[in-house]
């Protein structure tokens, strides 16, 4: 069975060249990037310091204003509850959206516990939310807007620049969790007017366990509580001894992604293109959910009425993707994501995220589309759902019995 | 999660997939789940004048699991009659599928869909009968 991978948002596998680049720092350079009198500190630092420029040219940053984080989880909750803690005395209001990741949902709703205040956004069916909402939610308490750059779901890009615009206006600090767009969409933290920029290396074929957090430093110069206390490292905003070698395959993979965005977005994108447009030549009844205008190059997600998801991806066999559909975790709901689009949950437990990377081929999509072909005509023939739509019932207006 | 070689089996080859027509009289028809549930599933049984069920059909929107639960369900009752059928239990579709803790909802959905259906053409069954009578 040929084996096919397509959940590149979930995370991408070490890209060669990051591997090479990461080697030396384990053994022959393994000195501590903190260590200021002797040779071994100065060959850590002196890599780190490399690394750091090369994250910071990908968003148009200094390389002072990028501080290294375990991820975007560790990224985003520094700057959150970061921002919350240290401008308290200046309002306790929040503004954020209802599909964000976890990562940027949970410390606000742990914030939400701390007093403090939260306005979550409803984005449109297509999953953006507009400059006006945010404007119209914005009051005089107002110290934080987060907002994601794309949705790891749905792969959706919200107008960051005219809400980075309006932050500026206001003097509210714009926080954006770029975990899925950075080097694959071109950022710019001075045009944006972003402030604070999560990131992650795996999803950019770098390692796990790494990434990297842009604090502005001027106009305004954003301060941050830390989260965690130590020796002072990251300018006292994140201590803990630099994990050398990660940071190292982070800088690298950063620097790859920038060089080869260009060409890789055409490539990637049109092979995007091509699994879409397989999937709606052979089959009938299914819908693209997101914002085709405003989208991730690799990111496709489908529903396939009247079939379920996990079921598809049992189907697929060895093609790895992902599913709107929660009866693969414990719980039960389906996408909170998808529902957040207004969508049913029906049609939310029928969808499949497909994303695509750098080392996915034109074989494997049409492969994919081959598969997916098979697996929805093999399913609708023993879906209920599919034989009572040929027949003309409107399933809205069935009275199911609920377990 | 890895699936067993039988909920495997189940699902790439289902047993009795299919619908007959449930406005016959020794048809009983059982509709469990909601779709907003992730799980459908349709199982039909077809009688014959001892109430023995002598074909049963299903169609399943659902994962894995209830496509084999509710395949499995159909193999099973073939052959017993309505009284027999009724002692089909979830558990013995857990055992036989080796269905994780995650997924027991899946065997309850199938015997309630087996209870549903046997419920059904007892009913039709009672509502002919007078005119039998007569």
């Amino acid at each position: 069975m040929r084996s096919v991978y397509l959940d590149n948002n979930a995370t991408t596998p070490v890209d060669p060249r990051v591997l090479e680049a990461m080697l030396p720092y384990f053994r022959e350079n393994f000195g501590n990037a903190a260590s200021r009198n002797h040779r071994f500190g100065w060959i850590a630092e002196e890599a780190v310091d490399k690394a750091r420029e090369q994250v910071a040219r990908v968003i148009n940053a200094n390389s002072k204003e990028i501080i290294w984080t375990s991820g975007s989880t560790e990224g985003n909750n520094t700057a959150i509850l970061g921002v919350a803690r240290m401008y308290a005395d200046k309002g306790k209001h929040i503004i954020t959206c209802k599909i964000e990741h976890k990562a940027v949902i949970d410390p606000c709703k742990f914030l939400e516990s701390e007093g403090y205040e939260v306005t979550w956004l409803d984005p449109d069916d297509k999953g953006r939310v507009t400059v006006d909402q945010v404007r119209e939610a914005m009051r005089d308490d107002t110290i934080l807007v987060s907002l994601m750059f794309a949705n790891n779901e749905i792969g959706t890009i919200h107008p960051i620049a005219e809400i980075g615009a309006l932050c500026k206006e206001r003097d509210v600090i714009f926080h954006t969790d770029a975990t899925q767009a950075f080097g694959k969409v071109p950022i710019d933290v001075e045009a944006m007017g972003i402030d604070l920029l999560s990131m992650s290396a795996h999803k950019i074929y770098g390692p796990k366990g790494v990434g990297a957090l842009y604090v502005r430093r001027k106009k305004p110069r954003v301060r941050l509580q830390p989260i965690i206390h130590g020796g002072g490292h990251e300018r006292g905003m994140r201590s803990g001894t630099l994990n050398v070698p990660g940071i190292v395959g982070c800088g690298a993979a950063a620097e790859t992604a920038m060089k080869e965005m260009p060409t890789e977005n055409v490539r990637i994108g049109g092979l995007r293109d091509r699994l879409w447009a397989g999937l709606s030549e052979h089959l009938t009844d299914i819908h693209r959910n997101g914002d085709p205008q405003h989208c991730l190059p690799n990111t496709l997600n489908v529903s396939f009425l009247y079939v379920e998801g996990e079921s598809l991806m049992m189907g697929f066999g060895d093609i790895a993707v992902s599913s709107g559909s929660a009866c693969t975790s414990a719980s039960l709901e389906p996408s909170y994501v998808l529902k957040g689009l207004g969508m049913g949950d029906d049609i939310a437990h029928s969808s499949i995220r497909f994303s695509l990377g750098r080392f996915t081929t034109k074989e494997d999509i049409d492969y994919t589309i081959e598969q997916a072909v098979k697996t929805v005509n093999h399913l609708r023939e023993m879906s209920p759902l599919y034989e009572m739509a040929q027949q003309g019932i409107d399933l809205s207006k069935v009275e199911w019995q609920r377990h | 999660m890895a699936y067993s070689d039988k909920i495997v089996d189940h699902f790439q080859h289902p047993r009795n997939v299919g619908s007959m027509d449930a406005n016959l009289n020794n048809v009983g028809t059982g509709i469990v789940g909601a779709p907003e549930c992730g799980d459908v599933m349709k199982l039909q049984i077809k009688v014959d004048d001892e109430d023995r069920i002598v074909d049963a059909k299903f169609k399943t929107f659902g994962c894995g699991s209830a496509i084999a639960s509710s395949s499995l369900a159909t193999e099973w009752v073939k052959g017993r009659t309505l009284d027999e059928a009724l002692e089909l239990k979830n558990t013995d579709i857990v055992t036989e599928l080796a269905l994780p803790p995650v997924k027991i909802h899946c065997s309850v959905l199938a015997e309630d869909a087996v209870r549903a259906a046997i419920a059904d053409v007892k009913k039709k069954k009672e509502q002919a009968a007078p005119a039998v009578a007569s």
